[in-house]
């Protein structure tokens, strides 16, 4: 068997074929929501659907030359493409152009391109290597804290643009850090401190730290009753009960004093914060709007859907940036509860069958790298189909390989095809 | 347990999602899916069809249409602007601008409210250019009604604004749109009104229209409404409600051929262009709130009033059918009728003598009736027993319920039964016939609206049966064939007894058998009539006072082959012969000659106002009556 035979017969296809079915998908859903009253050709390069289709087109392009180039490139290469990324998002202050009150995007003629999404791919590489060095233990507190200045820093450049929502998704590296031993701690710590979040919004501080204090003291005592060595574990839990009600104030006075009106609105609608209806309604009619209008969609689908371009709502804009992240409401109102439950299987099938290759991994680099990839997905996913739903805050991230964007699509297409090369060759010699 | 971490989130997340998305989608109750109508992307237009034509019974146009434009609003669409500048051009003070708005509201906040109803062409024109600038609020046009004619009020009726009632029993109507409230607008609704063709539009977030909804599969047509043609003949009713001017009361006319209704006055009336237009609601507040003249009170066929002596004519009828009383049979007036063990008197004008039916009915002798409607209870083993056999006689003449006809209001009227007076009257069974001896005059618990009386009459013109009396003639041009309409109704009476009563009643204008109504024959014509005089009463500082008779006729005629039975009363219009009579012949001169030359009597009956006698019980102090 030559090299390129068994290169065919060990690619991984069954994850191919659900990428080209969610990329179809999707460019169905944004024909359906661009489509204008008399259809042109689908290759009208002046309509969002056949820009699309020629996103979907130089991806194949993509797709052919990542596959092509050895896999021991990524690798090597790496930290280069990790520092390259990172000049890119830098460039931005220089050279970016302003959309939409952020200044994310570098425009070439009529194209624009989006640094942040090459950024993941990148990030990855170089967290991959970092880990998968033999001399990274992730026990210790240093390299604990190198993981975290590669994970950390295209965020924070991000975060300048401003584009939250993007840097947000960088929290999906601590679940790769996770699976790869950094203590649990960790996450015990932020969910934690999540919860303590959402708690002091929902019932105030002042309830929040009273609870917060007689917990504290409940296992304090427990301690007292228990432990022998109670003179360093009491210093700890007095310690965290200082630093938890600290926190507790420090979320109400930002939540009320830095944040403004609109991001509180976000948080008001989601958690139900809001009692008085009037005001309630008031703030779903001008900010929740978007999150309103896409759950009447949705719901208007039905068990069935309405048919492909039949979709009343679709049709009449009522969903704004429908082309984009609230691509699934179209899914939803077009082709119902069986298609979209039907896209989420999808997406799952995909997530759960690039951890399961991930695993299969025997170099740390590539199973550090496809965890990563699913870990990024995921929280896409998650992010984004949860604020179409209105179970999520509203935070302005795509839909990977549905949401309109060449951008977008390329970032996903390379973070992806990647870990099928790394995938395809791991029995390979390196 | 690290490795599995992310597993078991990517798996219970696409769980939760998944039953988010069935919860949105399957079990969520307001959701859109049922139906496209909830869809707020989906406005419904409406294409309203013109409302049928009402011609009368010569083809004469009644009733057309007019254009008139609402001001429409959608509260939810209403954005700021100059309320002062808007109020200034629809002519309305920004205290009616925040009413309306607030009911508007409380209807409805995305469905279409009538702000401002029924302007003219004139203001339409003015505000059409402007009204771009209102965002909120559009102009619907209309149709409205257009009355040809300035009688007729209580029978063509009007359309209005449909109520609530209206919308919620009958899901066809929108609020804003207009439906028959009263005549035969109300009773013909369905077939005036066509079908209101309806189209979906698609529209956009910002309200644009896209297009048609699934390219308009849901649309329909307007279909039109149906013209229909009515009895009456608009010339006769004309007439009436002329002779009625300043008087109180109704005049019923029927052929008696068919119980085509001719005539259905009632006084005093108004004219029906007044529930037209911008004005509507202010005029008919003062008609509705005119409680001493309530000219929206259709005496025709609502006033229950004791028919008094024209019911002297059923009673004979009964007498010879239960053959109590023969032809020949005669009972002697003592300048009244005595009655029971006090010797009660019922008094009586005939000027004594012996009577038989034929001049009983024609000298209207109490005397004589009062024995013969003895005789018929007294037949019988109980007055109960007996009351109830002639109660069933009466009844078929189509007295004491209702026609169910095509009038959209009238009253059952009251034929006392056996069992009425055991049961509510005298809450007893130890009654005697002489205590409800004034029926056998048309007085007591007898009671009829002047369209049954009118039916009465044509009954005896037809001798023995009757049609149901009805308003429709034609629609769409095609004849009516309801067997309700077209079928006849057969009394219990024998044929054979009309004869004697139609004599007495053809000798009440007889000079020389001295009948109550010799004077008002009419040349060329033999009419067959029958005075009547009621005694009426009234509640004064709860007192019962007895007020000026009402004055009542019934006639028929020609006396063979009867093209019209008519029924008069006048209120305190004093005895029978004095205006009712008069009126009766008039209206029977105009309907089958064509014309009136009996010139003195018309100028003495247009000339009568009655209203002296009407402001008497109001006026607080004494005053006498039957002058």
């Amino acid at each position: 068997m030559n090299r390129e035979a068994k290169f065919v017969k060990k690619i991984d296809w069954f994850s191919i074929l659900l990428y080209f079915l969610l990329v179809g998908i999707g460019w169905i859903n944004i024909y359906s929501a661009s489509v204008t009253e008399e259809p042109t050709s689908i290759l009208d390069m002046s309509q969002l659907y056949g820009k699309q289709l020629f996103f979907i087109g130089s991806s194949i392009m993509l797709i052919i030359l990542i596959l092509s180039i050895e896999a021991k490139f990524y690798e090597r290469f790496s930290s280069i493409i990790y520092i390259v990324s990172l000049i890119s998002l830098l460039g931005l202050m220089v050279l970016g152009k302003n959309i939409n009150g952020a200044t994310s995007w570098y425009a070439i003629g009529s194209f624009t391109l989006q640094p942040s999404e090459f950024a993941k791919s990148a990030t990855v590489l170089a967290l991959a290597k970092y880990l998968s060095d033999i001399q990274t233990n992730i026990n210790y507190f240093k390299h604990q804290l190198i993981a975290f200045a590669i994970i950390l820093t295209p965020p924070l450049l991000i975060m300048l643009q401003p584009d939250a929502g993007s840097a947000m998704v960088y929290m999906a590296f601590f679940f790769v850090l996770y699976r790869e031993g950094l203590p649990a701690i960790y996450l015990w710590i932020g969910f934690l401190l999540i919860l303590l979040f959402i708690i002091t919004l929902k019932v105030g501080y002042i309830y929040t730290i009273i609870g917060t204090v007689i917990l504290g003291l409940i296992c304090i005592f427990y301690v007292f009753k228990k432990e022998l060595k109670r003179h360093r574990k009491t210093t700890l839990a007095l310690t965290s009960l200082v630093a938890a009600i600290s926190f507790i104030l420090a979320v109400n006075y930002i939540f009320y004093n830095v944040f403004q009106q609109h991001h509180r609105d976000r948080f008001t609608l989601v958690l139900g914060l809001e009692k008085d209806p009037d005001k309630l309604e008031k703030i779903r009619k001008t900010f929740g709007f978007n999150t309103n209008q896409s759950q009447i969609a949705i719901g208007s689908g039905g068990f069935w859907g309405k048919g492909w371009l039949q979709g009343t709502r679709t049709k009449g804009d009522f969903v704004p940036e429908q082309d984009t992240d609230y691509i699934f409401t179209t899914v939803g109102e077009e082709w119902g509860f069986l298609g979209s439950s039907m896209v989420i299987f999808l997406f799952v099938a995909l997530l759960l069958r690039i951890l399961h290759r991930a695993e299969q991994q025997k170099n740390k680099f590539s199973r550090v790298y496809g965890y990563s990839v699913a870990a990024i997905l995921f929280f896409h996913f998650a992010i984004n189909i949860g604020m179409v739903i209105g179970l999520f805050p509203t935070v302005g991230i795509p839909l990977p390989f549905f949401s309109y964007g060449g951008s977008g699509l390329w970032g996903f297409t390379i973070l992806l095809f990647i870990f099928i090369k790394l995938d395809a060759n791991r029995i390979n010699e390196w | 347990m690290r490795k599995l971490l992310l597993y078991l989130v990517v798996v219970s997340v696409g769980i939760i999602y998944t039953g988010r998305l069935s919860y949105l989608q399957l079990f969520n109750e307001n959701k859109v899916a049922t139906n496209f109508l909830n869809d707020s992307a989906i406005k419904t237009v409406y294409d309203y069809p013109e409302r049928g034509f009402v011609y009368d019974r010569n083809g004469e146009l009644l009733v057309a249409n007019q254009p008139s434009y609402d001001v429409m609003v959608v509260p939810r669409e209403v954005e700021n602007f100059d309320i002062e500048e808007f109020c200034k051009l629809l002519n309305i003070s920004p205290e009616e601008y925040e009413e309306n708005l607030t009911k508007a509201k409380k209807y409805s906040w995305r469905i279409p409210s009538v702000f401002v109803p029924q302007m003219s062409k004139k203001e339409y024109a003015f505000l059409q250019e402007k009204m771009h600038r209102f965002k909120g609020f559009y102009i619907q046009k209309r149709s409205i009604r257009n009355y040809q004619t300035s009688v007729g009020a209580n029978v063509l009726g009007s359309i209005g604004e449909v109520s609530n009632a209206d919308l919620q029993k009958n899901p066809y109507y929108q609020s804003g749109e207009l439906i028959g409230k009263t005549g035969i607008e109300k009773s013909y609704e369905d077939v005036l009104r066509g079908i209101k063709g309806v189209k979906y539009i698609q529209k956009d977030i910002h309200n644009n229209v896209i297009g048609p909804f699934e390219n308009g599969i849901h649309d329909t047509l307007p279909v039109n409404g149906k013209d229909i043609q009515i009895t009456i003949d608009s010339k006769l009713q004309e007439y009436g409600e002329k002779l009625m001017i300043n008087k109180r009361g109704g005049i019923v006319a029927i052929e008696p051929s068919s119980g085509e209704i001719l005539a259905l006055v009632s006084a005093p009336s108004y004219n029906p262009n007044l529930l037209v237009g911008r004005q509507r609601s202010k005029n008919y507040s003062e008609l509705h709130y005119d409680s001493i003249n309530r000219p929206l009170y259709d005496r025709g066929l609502l006033a229950q009033y004791a028919p008094g002596s024209p019911f002297k004519t059923l009673n004979a009828l009964v007498a010879l059918q239960e053959g109590v009383i023969t032809p020949q049979t005669t009972y002697t007036c003592h300048h009244g009728y005595y009655y029971g063990r006090s010797n009660r008197k019922m008094g009586c004008h005939c000027g004594s003598g012996k009577r038989n039916v034929i001049n009983g009915v024609a000298k209207s002798c109490n005397a004589y009736f009062a024995n013969a409607y003895r005789q018929i209870i007294s037949k019988y083993d109980s007055p109960r027993e007996g009351m109830n056999v002639w109660s069933n006689h009466i009844k078929s003449f189509g007295l004491g319920d209702y026609f169910n006809n095509d009038l959209s209001t009238g009253r059952k009227g009251r034929i006392p039964t056996g069992d009425y007076y055991t049961d509510q009257y005298f809450k007893h069974d130890r009654w005697h016939v002489l205590n409800t001896i004034s029926n056998a005059i048309g007085q007591g618990q007898v009671e009829l609206t002047p369209i049954q009386l009118a039916n009465m009459t044509a009954t005896i013109a037809n001798r023995g049966h009757y049609y149901t009396p009805h308003i429709i003639k034609k629609i769409d041009g095609e004849d009516i064939d309801d067997p309700h309409f077209t079928d006849p109704k057969y009394t219990t009476i024998a044929k054979k007894h009309f004869e004697p009563v139609i004599e007495g009643m053809h000798d009440v204008f007889s000079m020389e058998k001295g009948g109550t109504a010799r004077f008002l024959n009419v040349p060329g014509i033999e009419i067959c009539g029958k005075t009547g005089t009621a005694e009426n009463f009234t509640i004064i500082d709860g007192k019962k006072t007895q007020l000026t008779d009402h004055s009542i006729f019934v006639a028929f005629a020609p006396k063979d082959n009867p093209k019209i039975a008519i029924a008069v009363f006048v209120e305190n219009g004093y005895y029978g012969a004095r205006w009712a009579g008069k009126i009766s012949s008039l209206m029977i001169e105009l309907y089958l000659k064509g014309e009136v030359t009996l010139k003195d009597m018309e100028k003495l009956v247009l000339e009568k106002s009655l209203e002296e006698e009407y402001a008497k019980p109001l006026s607080g102090k004494p005053f006498t009556i039957n002058e």
